[in-house]
């Protein structure tokens, strides 16, 4: 199980890495839609973790994982700070600053019901 | 050297992201993933923190205060909530990248026409079609699990629903295309696309009744996932993509373990408004039910020794679960083995029961999956049968004319005695009949689930301090 999730860890590592040092990378001219296959490779290999991750998950804990997934998603958090912070005309940055709110809402909620609810699942007390 | 800081931050963010996931597995672990969860999510906040350029910052401090501040409170809800909570989640996670999408375009249109490559505008697409249909669609389904006043709690249906449903969606995608390559010159499309997809999600959510719900929020979360993940291909973000991803691969497995949980399929949950077809006159006439009493019922669980609870919403409905807990011990001090029966679509969202009756203090251990508890039934002493209906009813497995037929049902009708709680003898969500209540072994207890439920405790309680 664990060599499972460090080797398709790995995998995706394995290509995100020349993606990342691409994008520092100026000198190099990419043909247009060479970083959207890189990322679609990302995206295809992060899907397969995921299932496989998912389809394993207890059944008792669906509902937090519902809630869980919610705050991994509200990873849009960084998509927006970058929205909102840049020096954009100001429609943008209260566009962003909308979106920052929505996910930071998802972050905070996602996370703390999801521990309310795992706190509560406990096994039989000791005893009889 | 900052940028590749940043991009280790995101790299660290996505392992954590797995492993939380991971630790999902099993209840001793999850909490770890919270953990982990939290970490990553602030090693990628702050890895976005040092990104050069950044100056707003009071905006930032500002969205991020009032962001926490909601957040808060939307995390207390009772967990009989949980459902239009989640759905809510969902609903500014599509609005969240639909607004960037749409920031991201006008961007661009104004200052950098050259980004607007073919790839980068598909992504701007489907971001803002995928995350303002989530966003209204989800906003309608937090309303109908509210049971806000305004918003139709039965499936809405009219003539050509679908296909008109599914045209307005054709129309987005048509329009997408057009500007995918005519980015520039056709930029009025752009409202028009998101006006569509607000339309959809509405129109899309509004023939789709409660019972159906555990399958939408999941498409829904799927769906709040991949604008996620559009988004990380707009703003070529990695992180966005696999956190992204996650969510999106989460949402499809357990909207497919919901769809087999009903034997239905997606197209047949999204497209066939269940609930207002079946005008079939009801076979059940001339069938008598039999009732009992609490007491009686109390008497004969008391001797018992498996007794197997079988909760459904109306177990929500009714707030019963802590009376079932009562019931519960009440049972196994007197040595009967008490086990919960949980099938995948009880409730209103996935694992709706399990968080409910672990809310109440009963063991997880106790709580066991529909398959495992099937076998056990033949054994069982008495089933007893808490606001649930189609998820019992044997027509499921034998009559090929019920609509549930083929849908995997829980075997009450296999337990040497049956008891089921419910208000009246109205037929449930779907409006069929259930024969386990016209069963031999089965016996009504006709009332509220927690005054039942409470009368159980009460009658087991008395009996007890006479001995």
């Amino acid at each position: 199980m664990r060599t499972y999730i460090l080797s398709s860890g790995l995998a995706a590592w394995v290509a995100a890495a020349p993606a990342a040092a691409l994008a520092q990378d100026p000198s190099t001219a990419p043909e247009p839609g060479a970083d959207f296959i890189q990322t679609l490779f990302v995206f295809m290999l992060a899907t397969f973790i995921g299932m496989g991750v998912i389809s394993r998950v207890s059944r008792l804990l669906h509902t937090p994982l519902m809630s869980l997934t919610n705050a991994i998603s509200a990873i849009a958090v960084v998509g927006s700070i970058v929205i909102t912070g840049l020096d954009h005309p100001s429609y943008i940055t209260l566009l962003g600053a909308i979106a920052l709110f929505a996910s930071m809402t998802n972050l905070v909620s996602g996370f703390l019901i999801t521990d309310r609810m795992l706190k509560m699942f406990k096994p039989r007390r000791g005893g009889k | 050297m900052r940028l590749a800081l940043i991009q280790i931050a995101y790299l660290l963010a996505t392992a954590l992201f797995v492993f939380a996931l991971h630790w999902m597995n099993d209840p001793r672990t999850a909490r770890r993933g919270v953990i982990s969860g939290v970490v990553a999510m602030f090693m990628a906040v702050a890895g976005t923190m040092i990104e050069p350029g950044i100056i707003h910052w009071g905006w930032i401090a500002l969205a991020l205060v009032l962001g926490f501040a909601a957040g808060v409170p939307l995390s207390r809800v009772p967990l009989t909530a949980v459902p239009q909570r989640t759905a809510l989640s969902h609903a500014f996670g599509g609005l969240a990248a639909g607004l960037v999408g749409t920031a991201e375009y006008y961007l661009w249109l104004q200052q950098s026409v050259e980004k607007l490559t073919a790839f980068r505008t598909a992504a701007i697409i489907a971001e803002i079609i995928l995350g303002y249909l989530t966003f209204t669609g989800s906003l309608m389904a937090a309303g109908k699990l509210q049971e806000i006043r305004w918003i139709p709690q039965r499936p809405v249906t009219y003539p050509l629903q679908n296909a008109s449903n599914l045209s307005l969606l054709g129309i987005a995608i048509v329009c997408g295309i057009a500007l995918i390559f005519h980015p520039v010159a056709l930029a009025f499309l752009f409202p028009v696309i998101i006006a569509l997809a607000l339309a959809f999600g509405i129109l899309f959510v509004i023939p789709i009744g409660g019972a159906d719900m555990p399958t939408v929020i999941s498409l829904l979360n799927s769906y709040a996932g991949l604008s996620a993940v559009a988004m990380g291909f707009v703003l070529d973000n990695k992180l966005l993509v696999t956190a992204g991803a996650l969510d999106g691969s989460s949402g499809l497995i357990l909207s497919i373990i919901m769809c087999r949980a009903m034997n239905r399929s997606f197209t047949n949950v999204l497209f066939g408004a269940f609930g207002q077809v079946q005008a079939k006159a009801s076979s059940a006439e001339g069938k008598t039910v039999k009732s009992e009493t609490p007491e009686g019922a109390a008497q004969m669980m008391e001797q018992s020794s498996l007794v197997v609870v079988i909760p459904g919403y109306g177990m929500a409905v009714a707030q019963a679960q802590h009376r079932v807990r009562e019931l519960y011990d009440q049972l196994t001090k007197r040595g009967v083995d008490v086990r919960f029966a949980i099938h995948p679509v009880a409730g209103r969202m996935p694992g709706h029961m399990n968080v409910l009756l672990a809310e109440a203090e009963i063991p997880y251990d106790k709580l066991v999956e529909m398959d495992d508890i099937n076998h056990d039934m033949p054994q069982a002493d008495v089933a007893l049968v808490i606001g649930a209906n189609d998820v019992v009813n044997p027509a499921a497995r034998h009559d090929p004319s019920s609509p549930i037929f083929g849908m995997p049902i829980i075997d009450a009708d296999k337990a040497r005695l049956c008891y089921a709680i419910k208000r009246t003898m109205n037929p449930g969500f779907a409006g069929i009949e259930n024969e386990l209540y016209y069963a031999a072994q089965t016996f009504m207890l006709f009332g509220d689930a927690k005054a039942i439920v409470g009368d159980l405790v009460k009658s087991l309680s008395a009996h007890g301090n006479t001995h």
